[in-house]
């Protein structure tokens, strides 16, 4: 088992116009890890993850994904390096015109290049691991929102990435809904996946994250295990949003 | 009374040119087949020039739209059917009115196609660019079938106004309905059968009106 990092961000920065808004990131996350992301709104966090697919072309700085540094290459390459990094928004964004089978089968078939079949196969696998295979030949529109949302990881996940994004996964979701999407993180990371999450979910970090990160102004202010983050956060900035996310 | 009847209902007159009209239909059935294809088709790549991040495209598409919105469309028939020929090009009926068509008609549904493109979220590209789609895959499995169903009521009234547009070709003496009804008049010395026209026009389009409104109510809903 080789121990070099799955997901490193080597001094990213953004800038949109004259903004900076990212300034000089540097992370590491390991195989199997959980890094959560904390931080107020416009702190950078979801520029940040948007930039470790290159949704958001970041302005200077490195991606490196198992290794490979996903800035070089070819437009052909980055469609490939997409395949092995899923991501997950906020807004679920499930393809209303098709059902949900369909919508995790889709990129399996073009980009992975899948026959039908094995497309189907691991379609309904998927659907099934996040508890939701009879309805797989529903329209996006007859599910709730956790539901849907639960249908975006599956469709990620059939491809096989190796690492996992998730932007605000819940903050789009009525409250008696979040807990079945974060039911089936929670398994994700207990079966070894890789994992960023931007969430204001601190519950979960707290049970669920090997590492928490803390961001401000475009930059990370303080990062550690859960417990140091809650228990006792070292900058006054995170003291702060902490305080204020407990109110 | 009896002489309105006799000028613009004349059955008799009408049954006697009806092999006429059938064959103006049939003209403007296929004319209709070809300006409605090549409008979709032109239209749908102005329509993705119009949108795209380089400028060499969307430039020109822009000036192309704007133009051919602007230029109206017995100009340009005429222009290219009796204007060319000056400049050696001899251009046949059908296709002088297959080119004006294609450059007036795709302005049109290149804008409605841009609207509807323009009207699916950008969270739908992104869902599909972050799995690993490239653009062209993104744009026909995911964005323009949204697009088109969104617009759907838009392109259908717009195709409305393309087969009334149809009739135009009546200038360059392309045997369509309205030039053999008003062939067929001159002959007869009576209006029945530019009724007669009138009539079948408004029998194929009304459905298709009543259709398009409709739908404009269900999407409204």
């Amino acid at each position: 088992m080789n121990n070099r990092p799955m997901l490193e961000i080597v001094s990213l920065q953004k800038r949109f116009g004259e903004n900076l808004i990212l300034r000089d990131i540097n992370l590491k996350v390991a195989r199997g890890e959980l890094v959560f992301i904390i931080g107020p709104s416009g702190s950078g966090k979801s520029t940040m993850l948007r930039c470790c697919n290159r949704l958001e072309e970041p302005s200077e700085g490195d991606i490196i994904l198992d290794g490979r540094n996903i800035m070089s290459g070819t437009s052909r390459d980055l469609d490939q390096m997409r395949l092995k990094v899923g991501m997950v928004f906020q807004g679920f964004h499930l393809y209303p015109h098709m059902s949900v089978l369909k919508n995790v089968t889709l990129a399996q078939r073009k980009a992975l290049g899948r026959s039908a079949d094995e497309a189907n196969a691991r379609a309904m696998d998927m659907l099934d691991r996040v508890g939701l295979a009879e309805k797989a030949n529903a329209m996006p529109s007859e599910l709730s929102g956790g539901q849907q949302q639960r249908v975006a990881i599956a469709r990620s996940l059939a491809l096989d990435p190796l690492v996992m994004l998730f932007d605000e996964p819940t903050s789009a979701l009525d409250p008696e809904l979040v807990g079945s999407v974060l039911a089936v993180m929670k398994d994700l990371k207990s079966k070894g996946m890789t994992m960023l999450v931007v969430s204001h979910e601190m519950e979960f970090a707290r049970e669920t994250a090997d590492r928490v990160v803390f961001m401000d102004g475009g930059v990370i202010v303080e990062e550690g295990a859960p417990e140091e983050i809650f228990g006792a956060p070292k900058a006054d900035r995170t003291r702060a949003f902490l305080s204020r996310v407990r109110r | 009374m009896q002489s309105i009847t006799d000028q613009f209902f004349n059955l008799t007159i009408m049954a006697k040119t009806l092999p006429l009209m059938l064959s103006g239909l049939w003209m403007t059935a296929q004319l209709c087949a070809a300006v409605i294809l090549l409008g979709l088709v032109g239209g749908l790549l102005v329509a993705l020039a119009n949108i795209s991040p380089r400028a060499w495209l969307r430039i020109p598409s822009i000036v192309f739209t704007d133009i051919f919105r602007a230029l109206p469309p017995l100009v340009l028939l005429i222009f290219i059917y009796s204007g060319l020929p000056f400049a050696g090009v001899e251009i046949s009926p059908f296709a002088a009115v297959a080119l004006a068509f294609l450059l007036n008609n795709s302005s049109y549904y290149a804008e409605v196609y841009r609207a509807g493109i323009l009207s699916v979220g950008k969270g739908q590209w992104e869902a599909a660019r972050s799995t690993g789609l490239t653009k062209a895959q993104t744009l026909s499995s995911v964005v323009l079938p949204q697009a088109i169903r969104n617009v759907l009521p838009d392109l259908l009234s717009n195709t409305v106004e393309v087969v009334k547009l149809t009739s135009l070709a009546s200038v360059v003496s392309l045997s369509e309905l309205l030039y053999n009804a008003n062939m067929a008049r001159s002959i007869t010395y009576n209006a029945s059968p530019l009724v007669l026209a009138a009539l079948i026009y408004l029998v194929i389009l009304w459905p298709v009106v009543r259709l398009v409104s409709r739908f404009q109510r269900k999407l409204a809903a």
